[in-house]
């Protein structure tokens, strides 16, 4: 289970959303996902092993380390990407549940047209506008509870090139160095420009099915 | 065989499953499964060779790793994801099964074209009878397996916490030798993710057994309060095992011998329909 079989079944989900929602998840998948895979991964691929301290005292590398690094910025994005993709599961497994309902209907004797249960388009009205709705504001909450983390754990989106650390069994203040700190600061903002957009897409998105929901009501009523 | 392949194999199963447990089954591939491959696996990737200890003694540091570390945490999350998607497989097994025995029905009543074959393969089976009792074991066995792993954890590693430092005094170490375990923050963050998502199978699990009492109860005080209707139903249903053991019957009454050694042969329909007649 990686991210092929993520993009496997969210796949899946991109028939049922708005336009806004398609390009979301492109966005997503390739500015995202692949750029996680294949560039961040080697980037902090040594940053255990390269980050180095200014003493032979055994131990205090790994405390320094951890003492700076609670939890790695590709695990954190890692994490976010699961949790700011899985709302979608929510509006497959209703739209699911929805055809479930049909045919069911249908072996009860109602007049279904078979092709059209199959190839049926669904369309977001209803409960099922809601549960879209809330997947939405879901991943919009996920995106802004990460971006606060990175700032808080990392005081800022910057790679420090130095932290000096005195921690046990360092003996004094010790001189540590992060390894390639330029190149995680530019693929940090990166990520977060593009979580930035995501977040505009998303709140694009929430919009235009409030207004789509409120034009609708004044034809209903007429 | 990798996780992806034990993906395609419960993906299967999922069609069999009540919508609680599609629900677990999502949980258990994106939260824990995707979580282990992605993210976890890389945090204990150096855990050996970034577990240093305060000595040059050859031979201290992995006489103290292998004390400390018996088994790693990467390994008793594959093992327990392992045994607790396999109980699911059981379930396939008797929907497979049943699959089967509907096919040799229709071959003996000569409905066996294509179009009846692709249908049994394809619809639904209603969870009653004995795949009832199949899927309430699974979900008894999933609940004991992660229980148990649970449990090992804790033992293994008291208060789910990942320590800094470890004191290591097994020889060949010459005396109390300080050891420093590499990320231990990040690694006791992925430890709680992995026990809260574990909790969350649990009560999964819990309702989804809950849920299938609750729903053999029910329908089986509707079908001892209306009888007749309940009958009718079920001949309506056309894979009923009512209506199957009618057809046997029928068959055995108008075939000759040999079709009668045939059924006989194959018994299970013949159990099945009497173990239902009591439900």
């Amino acid at each position: 289970m990686d991210w092929g079989t993520l993009q496997g079944v969210l796949g899946g989900v991109n028939k049922y959303s708005t336009s806004i929602g398609k390009i979301w998840l492109t966005v997503l998948f390739i500015f995202r996902i692949m750029i996680l895979v294949v560039a961040a991964e080697r980037v902090w691929g040594d940053e255990q092993n390269d980050f180095v301290c200014n003493t032979l005292q055994p131990g205090c590398r790994n405390v320094c380390y951890d003492h700076f690094f609670p939890i790695s910025h590709i695990r954190l994005w890692a994490l976010q990407l699961i949790f700011v993709s899985t709302p979608a599961l929510l509006v497959a497994m209703h739209v699911a549940y929805k055809r479930h309902e049909r045919k069911r209907r249908f072996r009860n004797g109602e007049k279904i047209d078979l092709e059209e249960l199959k190839n049926e388009k669904i369309h977001i009205r209803g409960p099922l506008w809601w549960t879209y709705a809330s997947s939405i504001f879901f991943r919009i909450v996920f995106e802004a509870v990460f971006m606060y983390v990175f700032y808080y754990m990392y005081d800022g989106y910057q790679m420090p090139r130095l932290v000096k650390c005195s921690d046990w069994p360092c003996p004094n203040v010790v001189d540590c160095f992060v390894s390639r700190p330029t190149e995680k600061t530019t693929f940090t903002i990166f990520m977060l420009a593009v979580s930035g957009i995501c977040m505009v897409l998303n709140l694009a998105e929430l919009c235009y099915l409030v207004i789509k929901a409120c034009m609708k009501d004044p034809r209903k009523t007429t | 065989m990798n996780w992806a392949g034990l993906y395609t194999v419960l993906s299967g199963v999922n069609r069999h499953s009540t919508a609680i447990g599609r629900i677990w089954l999502s949980v258990i591939f994106i939260f824990r499964i995707m979580v282990l491959v992605v993210a976890a696996e890389s945090v204990w990737g150096d855990e050996k060779s970034a577990f240093t200890c305060n000595t040059q003694q050859p031979g201290c540091n992995s006489v103290c790793y292998d004390h400390f570390f018996p088994i790693s945490h990467i390994r008793l999350w594959a093992l327990q994801l392992i045994l607790v998607t396999t109980p699911a497989l059981l379930v396939a097994m008797h929907v497979a099964y049943q699959q089967h025995q509907e096919k040799k029905l229709l071959v003996l009543t000569g409905h066996a074209d294509a179009k009846h074959m692709e249908e049994v393969k394809k619809h639904k089976m209603r969870i009653s009878g004995s795949l009832w009792w199949t899927y309430v074991c699974s979900v008894v066995f999933r609940l004991l397996f992660e229980a148990v792993f649970m449990y090992i954890f804790y033992m293994l590693y008291p208060g789910y916490q990942m320590m800094r430092l470890v004191k290591c005094e097994a020889y060949p170490c010459p005396n109390t030798v300080d050891c420093f375990i590499s990320r231990p923050t990040e690694k006791t963050i992925f430890t709680v993710f992995m026990l809260v998502t574990s909790s969350i199978c649990i009560v999964l699990n819990m309702a989804e057994l809950v849920y299938l009492v609750v729903r053999a109860c029910a329908r089986r005080s509707h079908h001892s309060s209306n009888p007749s209707s309940g009958k009718s139903s079920f001949y309506g249903h056309k894979h009923s095992s009512e209506y199957k053991q009618n057809e046997i019957n029928q068959l055995l009454t108008e075939q000759d011998g040999s079709l009668k050694d045939m059924l006989r042969r194959n018994s299970g329909l013949q159990e099945k329909g009497d173990r239902c007649s009591a439900c």
